[in-house]
């Protein structure tokens, strides 16, 4: 996947935990947390819609790195660069 | 082989099988009675459809509210805000023999009316709420939990009037406790039925029933009732399965149960004594009219009423006798803002809970049972008019439940409605793959007992598991 995909997966996956946000103006480089008031429980449901859709795995020690969406892309990449889009 | 084996087909168990099932869990519900539900079940009897437990669902939020408990579920379990179909509450009241207050799904009707019947007491109260807005009753490892809630209201409140009216419904809607109640569950039922407030969907318990059975069913999770666990079999330090009444042995790699504290340790096969003195004691007789007319036609248009008839507010449970009638709760579940193409109910609905031993009901037999259950539904009602109009000459059906009833629908011991006292915040036992969650881990009511499943699959089943 491209950075660009994994990225289209991430709204994928913010449109099934917040059905009633507008992903369409979500900022890059802003928090999650404060864009979409997401908590702890919400981040739990990013990490466990990636390994249920892509078979990645998070150890719960980078749970920090999905603050925003630039930064969960670019911990994603390395991570998803062999997965091939569905 | 499972991957988590679930304890009760309550709202707390089915929660938790949803969200381990949404995440590609093997997941297996076991529920002892023949219904779902537990203590929020609900049954047909005479042609009428009955709620166990609900009189109103509290922490009331409206959609797209993105903060708090009851978006936090919809979001967790992947619903939609219709799915519920809330009809919210016309309004509440508190009354005792000196003052009344009421209370809707706005705080500033309360606060209005503590100015007014109480002004010394208005600038404690305002400030009491804005603790509570800071206080996180998610965590599970809030320090203050264990306060005594009385000691921290005598420090806000001046009037002790007041501080026996606030406790009064926040201690029948959630207090395993008897007289005073943990800061903890104050704050939580504070925010939970006075911030937030009753909501209730208008076929009643029902639609949140079968919504949360559909999805658990559509995501591959099974339930099994008339399935009541009779052992949790252990070996080297692990839970390894569990044995149902018939024999059949059924394995899996952790256990979630909802079956509460001592009723749980009491099914593991490596205890052989568990301390009953820590089980709760409070447990109530609903004494259910069936009117020929709405109640806002004879005059009564409170969604609930919570009566204490002195200026000491009595929560514990009757030593020596059946019940407790000094202290109530009416409740009226055709007054609910329901839709125009909803109507209301199709007749007056007066429920009114009020304190019983389980013990001396239990003791009973069975005529004798009978003959109690038509006198306790007197007394009860006798009790309440006080604070109400008097609607017994409209009466056209009667229903009393028991803590027999209760016993049989939740299996807590003593019938107890909220569980034991001591609430297991971080839902472990002395067994690493066994888990509580439900009313003994900390969280009740309906929206409550929900999160319970929610967070202990989250923590306990989720977190922990390999992929």
């Amino acid at each position: 996947m491209s950075p660009a995909e994994i990225r289209e997966e991430i709204i994928d996956i913010l449109g099934d935990i917040a059905p009633d946000e507008n992903l369409d103006e979500l900022v890059d480089d802003v928090s999650f947390r404060e864009q979409l008031e997401l908590d702890s429980m919400d981040f739990l449901d990013i990490v466990m819609e990636l390994r249920k859709r892509h078979r990645v795995q998070i150890p719960e020690e980078d749970y920090g790195n999905l603050a925003s969406m630039l930064t969960t892309v670019t911990y994603l990449e390395p991570k998803m660069r062999d997965i091939v889009k569905a | 082989m499972y991957d988590t084996i679930i304890i009760g087909a309550g709202m707390s168990g089915l929660a938790a099988g949803i969200r381990l099932a949404h995440f590609d869990q093997r997941v297996c519900v076991l529920e002892r009675h023949y219904t779902i539900g537990g203590l929020n079940s609900f049954y047909r009897a005479g042609g009428r459809d009955y709620d166990v437990g609900l009189h109103a669902m509290t922490n009331f939020a409206r959609k797209g509210t993105k903060r708090g408990p009851l978006a936090k579920l919809i979001r967790q379990l992947r619903f939609s805000w219709e799915d519920f179909a809330l009809a919210e509450q016309i309004g509440s009241s508190i009354r005792f023999p000196d003052a009344q207050l009421d209370f809707g799904n706005d705080i500033g009707l309360l606060e209005s009316e503590i100015a007014r019947h109480f002004p010394s007491c208005i600038d404690g109260f305002r400030k009491l709420c804005l603790t509570l807005l800071d206080y996180d009753d998610l965590a599970g490892d809030e320090p203050q939990f264990n306060l005594s809630a009385r000691r921290v209201l005598e420090g806000l409140i001046p009037d002790p009037l007041l501080r026996e009216m606030l406790l009064c419904p926040l201690m029948w809607y959630g207090n395993a406790r008897e007289e005073d109640m943990d800061y903890g569950q104050f704050c939580i039922m504070f925010r939970a039925c006075y911030l937030e407030g009753f909501a209730r969907p208008f076929k009643g318990v029902r639609v949140i029933l079968k919504n949360l059975v559909r999805k658990f069913r559509g995501l591959g999770g099974e339930l099994k009732l008339r399935s009541g666990v009779s052992r949790i079999h252990v070996e080297d330090g692990r839970a390894v399965g569990v044995v149902l009444d018939d024999g059949t042995e059924i394995a899996g790699r952790r256990i979630l149960s909802s079956a509460g504290t001592i009723e749980t340790l009491r099914l593991c096969d490596d205890i052989s004594e568990v301390d009953v003195a820590t089980a709760g004691q409070l447990s109530f007789i609903e004494s259910i009219s069936i009117l020929d007319k709405q109640p806002q036609d004879f005059g009564f248009d409170r969604t609930i009423v919570f009566y204490n008839d002195s200026d000491t507010f009595h929560w514990r449970k009757p030593e020596h006798s059946l019940c407790d009638v000094r202290t109530g709760v009416i409740c009226s579940p055709n007054n609910y803002r329901y839709t125009s193409s909803e109507g209301n109910l199709p007749d007056g609905v007066i429920r009114i809970t009020t304190l019983a031993n389980h013990d001396r009901w239990s003791a009973l037999p069975e005529p004798q049972y009978r003959a109690e259950k038509i006198a306790q539904y007197e007394a009860a009602v006798e009790s309440a008019v006080r604070f109400m109009p008097d609607f017994r000459r409209l009466t056209i059906a009667t229903d009393v439940f028991t803590p027999k009833t209760i016993r049989r629908f939740t299996w807590h011991d003593n019938g107890a409605v909220y569980g034991a006292p001591d609430k297991r915040l971080d839902g472990t036992t002395h067994l690493s793959n066994l888990f509580l969650c439900g009313t003994d881990q900390g969280f009740v009511g309906i929206v409550g007992a929900i999160l319970s499943g929610i967070s202990m699959a989250n923590r306990h089943c989720l977190v922990a598991s390999p992929g």
